[in-house]
């Protein structure tokens, strides 16, 4: 990829660094974090080159990447990094930058999975397994995928049928209010 | 020895055997767990994907409780729900306006004096090799299995703080100290590809099928797992990586705390043995 900066390049890792405390500045590109990557496979823009993308100021280009939505949190990079970055938490930066600037998520699929898994949770308190898959394949508009799998746990008895509620739903609901009230009012 | 227990949701559907088994672990080396009562979803991967402040204030609430119960240390049994528990307490102690956020979101305060700790590590370390040992009745003569410690039992290393990161011991440790033989292999550490499982099958199952592939090679009768997820992905997918690859590995996945179990004279009904899908009978029969 050819870019053309100019002047300061460093407010989008600045601004990372004051998210996280990460400093992807201290970055030489050694490309360990690409190496280890079990992902790599799939990213468009691998780990190295997302980390060199941010010190060149490329907000746009990186926000709206595919690098950080493959991401499975493994953690092989953020041990393996020399410099003793923890690039996971970057990941996780970009991932909610993303999420509330209205970036178009590259993967539908793991965005749906994220929505669909946090409903659960503010719901009934606790992930109610059977219906956060079921929910996932009719948002994906694949019904019937993993269908096979569905009979096979039930008989094994591995999914419960109906969700596990928590009895005090409403220090639950509150607590989601709550970190959207101080987070709206940061913003 | 007194434990707060947090079993997290998979414990409660589809990794119950883990529950029981664990429970009945700590039955027979007297490690008493008490449940904290109407725990809280950790919030897992998806809340740290949208809100750093969602993803610590949901497993600060299981630290907040087990301050409550008067204890001093919580067993997460999940190694989702133990990272997430672990990465809240340790940045709440580093972070004090961090702290102050979370107390207004839960509407309560915290102390911060709460030791977020790894079943193994408690297996292991407080209760010791020694009793493990002596608490044996049918040691599983001959069984060979591969320790999978998967993603986020030694990484990252100054979450986890615990075993060797590359190369982690403490599984093999136990399962040699209740008889059986734990075989070495490559991918002890290797990412199973259970977060893309759900959503993205295809990708996963490239590193699913390489984690149980390396294991057949090593010659594994079973393989064995301290993660929920992990138990899962490998167990649940054989069919599908069967017919993408062509290659049935009919491997066993069980959990490490169904194996001590056994060897401590647990029934096989115990430690849930009937609830995993690949059939292990026939490789623990023959013990």
């Amino acid at each position: 990829m050819k870019v053309a900066v100019k002047g300061d390049t460093s407010s989008f890792a600045k601004e990372i660094e004051q998210a996280c405390g990460q400093d992807v500045l201290t970055c030489y590109q050694c490309r360990k974090c690409t190496m280890g990557c079990p992902m790599a496979f799939k990213m468009e823009l691998k780990v190295s080159e997302m980390m060199r993308a941010i010190q060149l100021g490329l907000r746009e280009e990186v926000l709206s990447a595919d690098t950080m939505w493959w991401c499975v949190s493994c953690e092989t990079c953020a041990t393996r990094c020399p410099q003793g970055i923890e690039i996971v938490e970057v990941m996780d930066v970009l991932r909610e930058k993303a999420f509330k600037e209205g970036y178009k998520i590259p993967l539908k699929t793991i965005e749906a999975f994220h929505k669909v898994f946090l409903d659960s949770v503010k719901s009934y308190g606790r992930l109610y397994e059977m219906g956060f898959a079921m929910d996932l394949n009719l948002k994906l508009r694949d019904p019937l995928k993993d269908a096979d799998l569905g009979p096979v746990m039930l008989s094994k008895g591995k999914l419960k049928l109906l969700p596990d509620k928590v009895k005090d739903l409403k220090s639950v609901k509150k607590l989601f209010e709550n970190v959207k009230k101080l987070e709206e009012s940061r913003a | 020895m007194k434990y707060a227990y947090y079993p997290g949701c998979s414990l409660e559907s589809s990794a119950k055997e883990y529950d029981l088994s664990i429970r009945a672990c700590c039955h027979f080396t007297g490690v008493e767990l008490v449940e904290i009562p109407d725990w809280i979803c950790c919030g897992a991967s998806s809340a740290h994907a949208t809100s750093h402040l969602l993803s610590i204030a949901l497993p600060a609430k299981a630290l907040v409780q087990t301050e409550a119960m008067g204890l001093h240390q919580v067993i997460a049994p999940c190694v989702a729900c133990l990272t997430r528990l672990k990465v809240a307490s340790m940045e709440m102690a580093d972070d004090d306006a961090l702290k102050k956020d979370v107390e207004t979101v839960l509407e309560g305060s915290y102390q911060g004096k709460v030791k977020v700790r790894n079943v193994l590590d408690v297996f292991l370390n407080d209760v010791g090799v020694e009793k493990i040992q002596e608490a044996v009745v049918s040691p599983l003569k001959g069984l060979k299995v591969a320790c999978y410690y998967g993603c986020l039992l030694t990484r990252p290393p100054h979450i986890a703080q615990f075993d060797d990161v590359e190369n982690p011991h403490s599984m093999d440790d136990l399962m040699r100290a209740v008889g059986a033989e734990a075989v070495d292999w490559s991918f002890k550490t290797d990412c199973c590809g259970v977060s893309m499982s759900l959503a993205e099958t295809d990708a996963a199952l490239d590193l699913t099928n390489r984690v149980l592939e390396g294991a057949k090679d090593a010659g594994a009768d079973c393989v064995a797992v301290a993660c929920p997820l992990c138990q899962s992905n490998l167990d649940l997918r054989q069919k599908a990586i069967g017919n993408k690859y062509g290659v049935f590995y009919d491997l066993p996945i069980l959990y490490f705390s169904q194996l001590m179990g056994l060897a401590f004279g647990a029934t096989s009904r115990d430690v849930g043995l009937e609830k995993v899908i690949v059939d292990p009978f026939p490789v623990l029969g023959a013990i």
